[in-house]
């Protein structure tokens, strides 16, 4: 009999190869954009906004953590950036990982706080810690409260690459959100998202196999604090502000909403969500405050009709896990 | 209800030196509800124990509250001359005690494979994926299904073939037979068999006496969340009448 071993047995399922090959799709179809004549600033912020989704879908769709207050850790990290930036002056690597910096650390004290609540319960300590964080930066000096801090320098990534260039910028956010994505997607399929997952569907019995679920919610957490972190320093070289409407409640709120339009647990989902509620709101902005209320009858037609989500309803149509 | 009779042998008769698992006043809650008064048992090393009792009894329950998955207990639970009753579940699971629940716990979203292998490997001696494979042919064959599109027989093979791997020396079966055909429920008795032969312990929670028979060494039978009778394999035809009364069947 051929022996069977840990190694020996297969561990690149056709599930993964499809969603392999989905990736290098899109990472094409994104990299011809600047070619296409869209509008560059709408594709990265789209790519920030789908990265954050990624980030949050981590937490939601494989771990069962529904986080609302993901937007303290966009916000934190764009006001750690942009004053690194402007008031330190740091070139944009340094920028960046302070941003970073301040979403890892934001989410281990938050996480701590949260992660051994469950249900509604971690959602409401998730909200409240986003708003008490809201009040913070409206009243803490460095953020300049409802001015927000403004006309940020992007400068020369690495001292060569010229940010100020959209095209460049263009590709330094994709790189950016691919980096993002692949961490996520690596994660997922590691042997770490499988516990996760077990975590979601039956936490007792994960625990009752011997592990320490907190643990692994927590690390989990603090990734996808991290990576929403990341997405946040780069929108602060797209948007070359910081403001605080990245740490609104409605910020978190539209995070749900993109990851729920994509698909909840779908790997390409959080993408799509975001393209399609940044596209609204791009596209639809002569209409005003009606965009919203355009958002509210999609996100109930999306509850009602196809749950799954867009990502979600096509993979469960072909068969294939996206 | 049926008179409760009282025991040819007190549980505690079967109380000695080098038991492996050793159950004293054991007491459960779910909630506001209380469901063990106070169960006493033991299991020996090597030993296969069931527990015998009719719906709602407190099998379950017990098994549960040995794990530490059950929100109060009280008494006493030593493993190897450790007190369990204060350590949270994972603690216990690494001791090398592994639980395989009545609904077994697949978890869907994963396949076979991922399943066989999440379980982390609390101690050395787990069976390795080969000796897996030899007791349950099936499962090699469906690696690749995903846990909810396995048969319950499959499933009930997973749910047994996956704490196998961890190392764990005591075994707790939840009803591993309930709901099965005939041929598969041979099949988990020839395994269950095997696996004392391996030196496994193991407290199984069965209502069907007739596949425990084949298997166990000693009975215990539990009602009203107490041990009421305890008797070894081989008193078994002379307890039969007073089980059928128990067991109501």
């Amino acid at each position: 009999m051929t022996s069977i071993t840990d190694e020996t047995l297969p561990i690149t399922p056709r599930a993964v190869r499809d969603e392999m090959i989905v990736f290098v799709i899109m990472a094409a179809l994104l990299a011809i954009v600047p070619f296409t004549g869209l509008y560059p600033f709408f594709v990265m912020q789209a790519l920030c906004f789908a990265l954050l989704a990624c980030a949050f879908n981590l937490l939601i769709g494989y771990g069962g953590l529904l986080s609302f207050g993901h937007a303290m850790f966009l916000g934190t990290a764009g006001y750690c950036s942009a004053h690194a930036l402007k008031v330190w002056g740091l070139p944009p690597e340094l920028g960046i990982l302070t941003g970073i910096a301040g979403a890892f650390v934001l989410s281990i004290i938050t996480g701590y706080i949260s992660i051994r609540r469950q249900g509604i319960y971690f959602s409401m300590i998730t909200l409240a810690l986003s708003q008490l964080l809201y009040f913070v930066y409206l009243q803490t000096p460095f953020t300049h409260g409802e001015d927000g801090i403004q006309g940020i320098p992007q400068g020369r990534l690495f001292g060569f690459i010229d940010l100020s260039k959209p095209t460049t910028l263009y590709y330094v956010v994709l790189v950016g959100f691919l980096a993002g994505f692949l961490l996520i997607f690596r994660t997922i399929n590691s042997p770490f998202g499988e516990v996760l997952k077990s975590i979601r569907e039956n936490e007792q019995r994960a625990i009752s196999l011997g592990y320490k679920t907190d643990q692994y919610k927590l690390l989990a957490y603090i990734l996808s604090g991290t990576i929403a972190g990341f997405a946040g320093s780069l929108k602060v070289f797209v948007a070359q502000n910081a403001s605080l409407t990245d740490v609104h409640w409605s910020m978190s709120g539209e995070i749900v909403l993109m990851t729920l339009v994509g698909g909840l647990g779908t790997v390409f989902g959080p993408v799509v969500g975001a393209f399609v509620i940044i596209a609204m709101q791009q596209y639809l902005a002569g209409f005003g405050q009606w965009v919203t209320v355009i958002q509210g009858v999609i996100f109930v037609a999306c509850v009602l009709t196809f749950r799954r989500g867009v990502v979600g309803e096509i993979a469960h149509l072909f068969k294939r896990s996206l | 209800m049926p008179e409760v009779m009282t025991a040819t042998r007190s549980p505690g008769e079967y109380s000695a030196a080098g038991t492996i698992l050793e159950v004293r006043n054991l007491e459960s809650w779910y909630g506001e509800s209380h469901i063990l008064h106070g169960m006493n048992f033991n299991v020996k090393p090597g030993e296969v124990v069931t527990l015998l009792g009719r719906n709602g009894a407190g099998k379950t329950t017990t098994l549960k509250s040995i794990m530490g998955i059950i929100g109060k207990r009280s008494g006493s639970v030593q493993f190897n001359g450790r007190e369990l009753i204060r350590m949270t579940s994972d603690k216990i699971a690494r001791l090398g005690i592994a639980l395989c629940p009545e609904e077994r716990g697949i978890f869907a979203s994963l396949d076979v494979r991922e399943n066989l292998l999440l379980p982390p490997v609390v101690r050395p001696g787990g069976l390795t994926l080969d000796q897996i494979f030899e007791l349950f042919p099936n499962l090699k064959e469906r690696l690749k299904s995903q846990g909810t599109k396995l048969s319950g027989g499959e499933q009930q093979m997973l749910a047994i073939a996956r704490i196998l791997r961890t190392g764990a020396s005591f075994l707790m079966l939840d009803e591993p037979t309930e709901g099965l055909a005939p041929v598969i429920i041979q099949q988990i008795g020839h395994t269950i068999a095997r696996l004392k032969k391996e030196g496994f312990t193991i407290l199984l929670v069965e209502q069907n006496f007739r596949f425990a028979s084949t298997v166990a060494d000693r009975y215990y039978v539990v009602e009203h969340g107490k041990v009421i009778d305890g008797f070894a394999n081989a008193d078994l035809a002379a307890n039969m009448d007073k089980l059928h009364t128990y067991l109501g069947v």
